[in-house]
Parts: C-alpha cells; structure tokens; sequence
C-alpha cells in the first residue's frame, strides 16, 4: 500500500456514488433475500481491465476502509487494484481468514471455500463474503435450491464452476450458522448463494 | 506509513496545491471566473467532504500530539485532454475542490499551464501573503516588550 497511485490510467466510478451505490446494494440485497434469481447491473460503469462490470459495482458498493479485501492474484497489481484502491481504499489482505470480502476472478485456482472465514459462534456474520466471477451465471450444469427465501424451488445452472465446487458449497451449508455467503457475478449479470441455501445436485 | 518516493516536480506540485488549498473559495470561484480559457473535464472522484486529522508537534520537534480534526473537501478531475488533477481544500465548498483540481490538472498541462499559472495561482498566492502580512502587522502593533530595568548600583 505504500506505491504512488498513478492516477493517469484510472477509470471514473459512479458518476454519482451515492445513487449509484443504492442501486447496486438493493440489487445486490435483493440476489441474497431470493437465493438463485439473477439481476441486472448493467447502468454500473465500465470497470478496469479484468473485472466485469458487476464485479466492479459490487466491489465500488460494498469495499470500503473498513473492509478486508482478498483480492484474485492475478488482480494484485493490476488496473483493477489501483482502480479499487483509489475509488474504494480498502485495506487489502493476502490472509484469508481475515477477509471480510474475497474477489475471485479465477475460481480454478482460488482456495477452497473452507479456507475463508466462516465466521464465530458470537458473530457468525462476520464471515467473508466471496464475489465470483465466472464465465456465464446459465448453461452450466443445473442444481436446485431450496431453503429460506425460496417458495419452492428455483434451479440455478451456474457456468465454469470447476469439479467438486458444489460439494464445497453443499459442505458450507452444512456448517450453518457458519460458513461463508457467496455472489457470483458474470458479466453485468449477478446472482447469490447465501450460506442457508440448500443444495442438490441434479443426478445425486 | 513507507516514505512516499520522490516525484520528479513534486515540491513544485506541492506548492500550488497548497495555495489551491488554503485559499478562500470565494476568491477561488473568482479566479477561475475570470479565466479565459476553462477546458472541459469529467469528474474522475466527485467532490465529497470529510475530516482529517490534524497533528502537530510542539515547537515543531516535540512529540505528535492530536491538534483537531478538520473538515476538509476533496475531487478528482480528468480534462478532457487526458490530464488528472486533484484538489483537497479546506472547508465545506464542492465547487473549490472541483476548481482546485481542475487548475491542478492545467498546470500538469504544457499547453494550459501559462494560462493559470499567472491568473490563478500567483493570484491566490499573492492575496495570502498579503493576508499573512496584514495579521502580523497587526499583532506586531500590540506586541508589548517586557524588559527588567536593571538598577546600577552606586559603587561604594
């Protein structure tokens, strides 16, 4: 954090912070209250290099200097850190379990969910959240989600989650109260998996 | 916090931001109104208003100790023309920030340079060094000096 911000080559945010924060958190809020319905942050700028545009709202909506942020290595030092740093100044962190958020632009090579902070027995709400950016949120492989905020059941088919991704993620929902909450982002699209989401994989 | 690496032009930059900073709004908005060439710009940080934490230290080598916090308002600009500038002023006044970094942008500019340097900067610097002067000639008139009268003792 010591390194001179270049300010030359760093992209506007919000034209207005304020409003365009809202927006992104009530979306944002909405994709945790229905686990599996998928919005839109398409009115969010154009983000740096490396980050789709619902990434860069999110993080421009929720990453502040009281947040730890986990940033995806092949973030670190990039367009998108400086851009972070200046719009957002979170302190950044290389330690997992003192992350408040995590960005994972890369999901095959991010560490496993288990080795997030899920949170305590007195505060189970501070666990870290983690944005995923992949590919596609559709044409994956389907599973199904039930549990709170879900009147039946909604089918989400995520794209370019790696092997085994869903059984960490049925794992995380075993641990409930702990574990920890995921956004998955791709493009200007978002959706969540709040960790008391009940998972079942089509064919187990 | 690591020592910040020096940038070439750095002090000189440091200098006009300084002015740009402790001068008064109104007579920021003047300056800037009475320019003759105002280029476009885009908000690049909008202008939002916070506090700071003022330290000092006694006698200017004693141990930091916490003067205050003040209100101090800040902005980020890029010119059209590709430059960024940024302005953080003292007080509550948007548009003096907004200002303060859009001259700091100009005078980063070769071509926009000669047109503020004069109108803007040395303008507000010379309005502050008068000010500066008026409030010392001011205290210096009521400075009083104590002086011990030192009776001579008659010899003997």
């Amino acid at each position: 954090m010591s390194a001179v911000l270049d300010l030359a080559d760093i992209a506007p945010a919000f034209p207005d912070p304020t409003r365009g924060s809202q927006a992104v958190f009530r979306k944002v809020m909405e994709s945790m209250a229905r686990p599996g319905v998928i919005h839109d942050l398409g009115f969010a700028p154009d983000p740096p290099e490396g980050l789709d545009r619902a990434s860069g709202a999110i993080a421009l909506t929720l990453f502040d200097f009281e947040t730890k942020v986990w940033l995806d290595p092949r973030l670190r030092s990039g367009p998108a850190e400086a851009w972070m740093r200046f719009h957002c100044g979170p302190p950044l962190t290389e330690d997992t379990r003192a992350a408040a958020f995590a960005l994972v632009t890369d999901i095959d090579s991010a560490p496993p969910l288990n080795a997030f902070n899920e949170g305590d027995a007195k505060y189970p709400d501070r666990s870290t959240t983690l944005v995923i950016q992949l590919p596609a949120l559709e044409g994956g492989p389907p599973v199904v989600l039930t549990g709170p905020g879900i009147k039946t059941q909604m089918i989400l088919s995520l794209a370019g989650l790696p092997d085994g991704f869903w059984a960490q993620i049925q794992a995380n929902h075993e641990k409930f109260q702990f574990g920890v909450d995921l956004i998955f982002v791709a493009g200007d699209r978002v959706t969540a998996l709040p960790r008391s989401t009940r998972i079942t994989v089509k064919g187990d | 916090m690591a020592v910040q690496p020096v940038v070439e032009g750095a002090s000189e930059r440091r200098r006009w931001l300084s002015i740009l900073a402790k001068a008064q709004s109104k007579e920021v908005l003047a300056a800037w109104e009475d320019l003759t060439v105002r280029p476009e710009y885009s908000a690049l940080r909008a202008p939002e208003i916070g506090m700071v934490l003022v330290r000092g230290r006694m006698g200017g080598a004693g141990d930091a100790f916490n003067l205050g916090e003040m209100t101090v308002t800040r902005a980020a600009v890029r010119l059209d023309s590709g430059e960024t500038g940024i302005g953080y002023v003292a007080g509550r006044d948007r548009k003096h920030a907004e200002i303060a970094a859009a001259v700091d942008a100009m005078m980063q500019s070769a071509d926009l340079r000669a047109a503020v340097e004069g109108a803007v900067i040395a303008r507000l610097a010379r309005t502050q060094d008068e000010r500066r002067d008026t409030a010392a000639r001011k205290a210096a008139a009521t400075k009083v000096d104590f002086f011990t009268m030192v009776r001579t003792r008659s010899p003997g």
